[in-house]
């Protein structure tokens, strides 16, 4: 009967563990004209500097061209032109994201240009929020939540909008 | 010791999906009341290696029936039974079932039976009707005895056959295995089987994997000869084989008996002498699949995008491969050499001629390489006999299907991929674009209308029309429709050719009633997006009631191509050597403007239209005065065309890859390179560039008249 008792608690600890470690997820973070975005770290397949690009004819602007990652072609993408922000120029600290996301057509690999990497931060889904659904801004659907880390507010990032062209 | 057959399957599947393709090109060539034994020789032989090999892979469900169909192939093929349309008809659904079956198994699925029952069913009652020529030809029948059949042993003047089978030590070494033709020789009639033990070495001689049996078999049948070493045929040379016949007719009552005792016998004889891997091979499939399913769940996914990831070569290029790999060894050998000791400049020399030499080798290689993807295009046109033949006989239309240029070769990844929009265009044809008989009387044309499939290559394209000589389209029809879908507006003034493009838009579809061949609307868009994924074209031009043609040009590899760089602005492209006729520096009086928006070139007694690439690709910095830039004229399916660049820099191979794999489609752009310092550069697609710059066909007509006034 104990022994029963405790495979139960057992159990139950286990779960309860899953769960929590389901609803953990690890966000890395970027700052892009002051503000700070998070998109999960496991879409992420390596951060780089930004190297010379060859552009694509007639794409749109915030697409900068297409660059060589060790053989595969991958385009990349302004994150500032994509949110309607003003461009900067690249400098040494302009880095290139490199994620690979599950589109509708595919798997893709995409660079996204950024200003500068910050942090990496374990967040809660449930402590996160959904942005003001107010307002004609564009840029809403590329949101996927708002969460606080400390004092700060982190925008976390739909990829899979921000990334699906047409 | 265990054999793990499992690592055979991919061959067996291979082997008998190709004796199915090989049934049904016979099947289709068989004419009713045909005595033509060379092809009802290669049809039995198709069935009975796949019989054969199902059955030593353990796949019983498709050993048994193709058993059955073996029994009535059988009885044509000596001449006892006449084949009829309705047999053809059958035995083509046979393969199908056949087809469906061992694809299941192949993706490790358990195959549905119902189909084969069915038409199990179907061969049984030819066998067994009226019309069967004697009873003797039912004993033949399979497994799928109907109780009726010991009766006909009895009946029929059975004979008892003593066989001496004494098989050498390495009969399992060769691939056979006695219980399958013991199997076999029961199905014959009633059987008894003995074994010798006599040959058994002590056991710590025993060689597990050879055989040391012999065996004396008492068949009472009523077969021939013929029938009992044809189920030797196979190890023949491997044994003493010794078939002797008791003329005697046996009495009914002695032959009940028989059959009463046989089945206690065949079961319990044979298995037990069995040595240890031949078990190992026994247990049925599904129990096996089971097991690998429990192993993997996504093993059978896996399965199923594994498909048709080999492919058959033949020898001569693999020898060419291994000449040139030879002779790439030397070259290395040789430079290694030449890098050896002190550098002076006569070994300089030689290195720079052994680094030619290599490179030339290099080349070969890839070349010879590249040959072993390129695969006839028979391996796609000789599926659609079939396909015109099923068609047209739910259409009641009569077709003949003419292929033309079976033997040029394409790439197999654009052959896998060329199928489906071919199938689709020919079922065009055959619904839309071929009249009915009596219609095709009317219009005075023969009674039976004809598709013709014709593949040549042209430049470093293949080209494959799909020819009928149909009603052709008729261009007030498209248009009505196209006015109805509200794909063009009234107001909009389109020649002729325009029109008759409209199909290839999304939701068009002239058939006024939809059938299940075609007609949904969802086909030509399809067909046409599909081609234009292998970097390909798809045009059509038609006269009405003189038929239609559709002209599929397609690159001949997806892989390589030889290119000339060139620079717009900033930018460098390349374009593709093949479709380049000439590159010039043009004069200002061989230039004309017309209408203010279209420039010419006047080469010769051809006006070429000149297309400003960095206009239509939008970059800026490039050379706009049109005598400091460079023309480079290119062959298109619209005529001549010249592109204005800025400068043309080095001609080179390269490798092509994909901007969609992780972009997406650019009009105008095939896809992309790596240069030799690591930059991309884009690959110009001409038909594209063409369209983007929206150069019609009849626009170029229109200047080609003015050159000749």
């Amino acid at each position: 009967m104990v022994t029963e008792q405790l495979d139960q608690l057992q159990k139950q600890l286990d779960k309860q563990q899953q769960e929590h470690s389901v609803s953990q997820d690890q966000y890395l973070t970027f700052f892009m004209a002051g503000e700070e975005y998070g998109i999960d770290i496991l879409s992420i397949q390596e951060i780089r500097g930004f190297d010379a690009t060859t552009s694509i004819p007639n794409a749109p602007d915030f697409i900068q061209g297409v660059m060589n990652l060790r053989g595969t072609i991958v385009p990349i993408v302004d994150l500032r032109l994509r949110f309607g922000l003003e461009q900067i120029p690249y400098g040494d600290i302009t880095v290139v994201i490199v994620v690979k996301v599950k589109l509708d057509e595919g798997e893709k690999i995409i660079g996204m240009v950024v200003d500068s990497v910050s942090d990496v931060y374990s967040v809660n889904q449930s402590a996160s929020t959904k942005a003001p659904d107010v307002g004609e801004a564009d840029n809403r659907e590329f949101v996927k939540g708002l969460v606080s880390v400390g004092d700060k507010m982190v925008v976390l990032l739909d990829l899979k909008k921000i990334l699906t062209f047409n | 010791m265990s054999i793990d057959l499992s690592q055979f399957y991919e061959v067996f599947f291979e082997e008998s999906f190709e004796g199915l393709d090989i049934m049904e090109h016979e099947l289709l060539a068989l004419k009713p009341g045909s005595k033509d034994s060379e092809t009802l020789n290669t049809i039995f032989r198709a069935a009975h290696s796949i019989k054969g090999g199902s059955g030593t892979f353990g796949f019983n469900v498709v050993a048994d029936f193709t058993h059955d169909l073996e029994t009535l192939l059988d009885q044509i093929r000596e001449g006892t039974r006449t084949i009829e349309s309705e047999h053809i008809d059958l035995f083509l659904k046979t393969v199908d079932c056949l087809r469906d079956m061992l694809t299941a198994l192949k993706n490790s699925e358990e195959p549905d039976t119902t189909v084969a029952n069915d038409i199990s069913r179907q061969i049984l009652a030819i066998l067994n009707d009226e019309g069967t020529p004697s009873s003797n030809n039912t004993a033949q029948s399979g497994p799928v005895e109907p109780p009726s059949q010991s009766q006909d042993h009895s009946n029929g003047g059975s004979k008892r056959w003593h066989i001496s089978f004494k098989p050498q030590s390495h009969l399992f070494k060769t691939g056979n295995e006695p219980i399958f033709m013991f199997q076999e020789l029961a199905d014959l009639g009633q059987m008894s089987i003995e074994a010798d033990f006599s040959h058994l070495p002590p056991f710590h001689d025993l060689q597990p994997d050879d055989s040391y049996l012999y065996w004396q078999i008492e068949l009472i049948a009523d077969c021939e000869k013929e029938k009992i070493e044809e189920i030797f045929e196979w190890v023949l040379d491997d044994c003493e084989l010794e078939i002797r016949c008791d003329d005697a007719d046996l009495p009914d009552s002695q032959a009940d008996d028989i059959t009463d005792e046989q089945p206690v016998e065949v079961e319990a004889a044979p298995e037990p002498l069995i040595p240890e891997p031949i078990i190992e091979v026994a247990p049925p499939v599904a129990e096996r699949l089971a097991d690998t399913n429990a192993v993997s769940e996504s093993g059978a996914a896996q399965s199923k995008k594994a498909e048709s990831t080999s492919i058959r070569v033949s020898i001569e290029k693999v020898d060419s491969l291994i000449n040139m790999v030879g002779e790439l060894v030397i070259t290395q050998a040789m430079l290694s050499q030449y890098s050896e000791g002190e550098f002076t400049e006569n070994r300089r020399m030689l290195m720079l001629e052994g680094l030619s030499q290599l490179a030339h080798n290099t080349r070969e290689l890839q070349e010879s390489v590249m040959q072993i993807r390129m695969l006839p295009i028979s391996h796609v046109f000789n599926r659609f006999p079939r396909l015109v033949r099923d068609i047209s006989q739910k259409l009641g239309k009569k077709v003949e299907l003419k292929l033309l240029g079976e033997t040029t070769e394409l790439d197999k990844t654009v052959m896998e991929k060329i199928s489906d929009p071919m199938v689709h265009l020919i079922r065009n044809s055959l619904d839309h674009g071929l009249e009915k008989p009596d219609e095709r009387l009317a219009a005075g044309k023969e009674e039976t209308g004809t598709v013709t499939l014709n593949a040549y290559h042209q430049g470093g394209n293949i080209v494959i029309k799909i020819i009928d000589d149909g009603k052709g389209i008729n261009p007030e029809v498209v248009k009505q429709k196209a006015l109805d879908k509200g794909l063009i507006q009234s107001s909009d003034e389109l020649t002729e050719q325009e029109i008759i493009d409209l199909i290839f838009l999304p939701g068009f579809s002239t058939a006024t009633e939809v059938s299940d061949l075609s007609g949904r609307g969802v086909g030509m868009d399809v067909v046409r997006r599909n081609i234009q994924e292998l970097n390909g074209t798809v045009e059509v031009s038609s006269e009405r009631d003189v038929g239609s043609t559709f002209t599929i040009r397609l690159p001949l590899t997806l892989a390589i191509l030889d290119g000339q760089l060139v620079t717009v602005g900033k930018n460098t492209y390349i374009i593709p050597l093949v479709n380049i006729i000439e590159s010039i520096q043009m004069t200002p009086d061989q230039l004309n403007n017309v209408g203010g928006d279209m420039e010419l070139f006047r080469q010769r007694d051809e006006y070429i239209p000149i297309l400003r690439l960095y206009q239509i690709f939008n970059h800026d910095g490039a050379v706009e005065n049109l005598t400091q830039g460079i023309l480079v004229i290119v062959d298109s399916e619209y005529g001549h065309v010249g592109l204005l660049v800025d400068d043309l820099l080095a001609q080179q191979q390269v490798v092509i890859k994909s901007l969609e794999a992780n972009y997406q489609r650019v009009e105008g752009i095939s896809g992309a390179t790596i240069l030799g310092d690591g930059t991309i550069s884009l690959i110009i697609d001409i038909g594209g560039v063409i369209s983007l710059a929206g150069l019609k066909k009849h626009q170029r007509k229109q200047t080609r008249h003015m050159a000749v006034s």
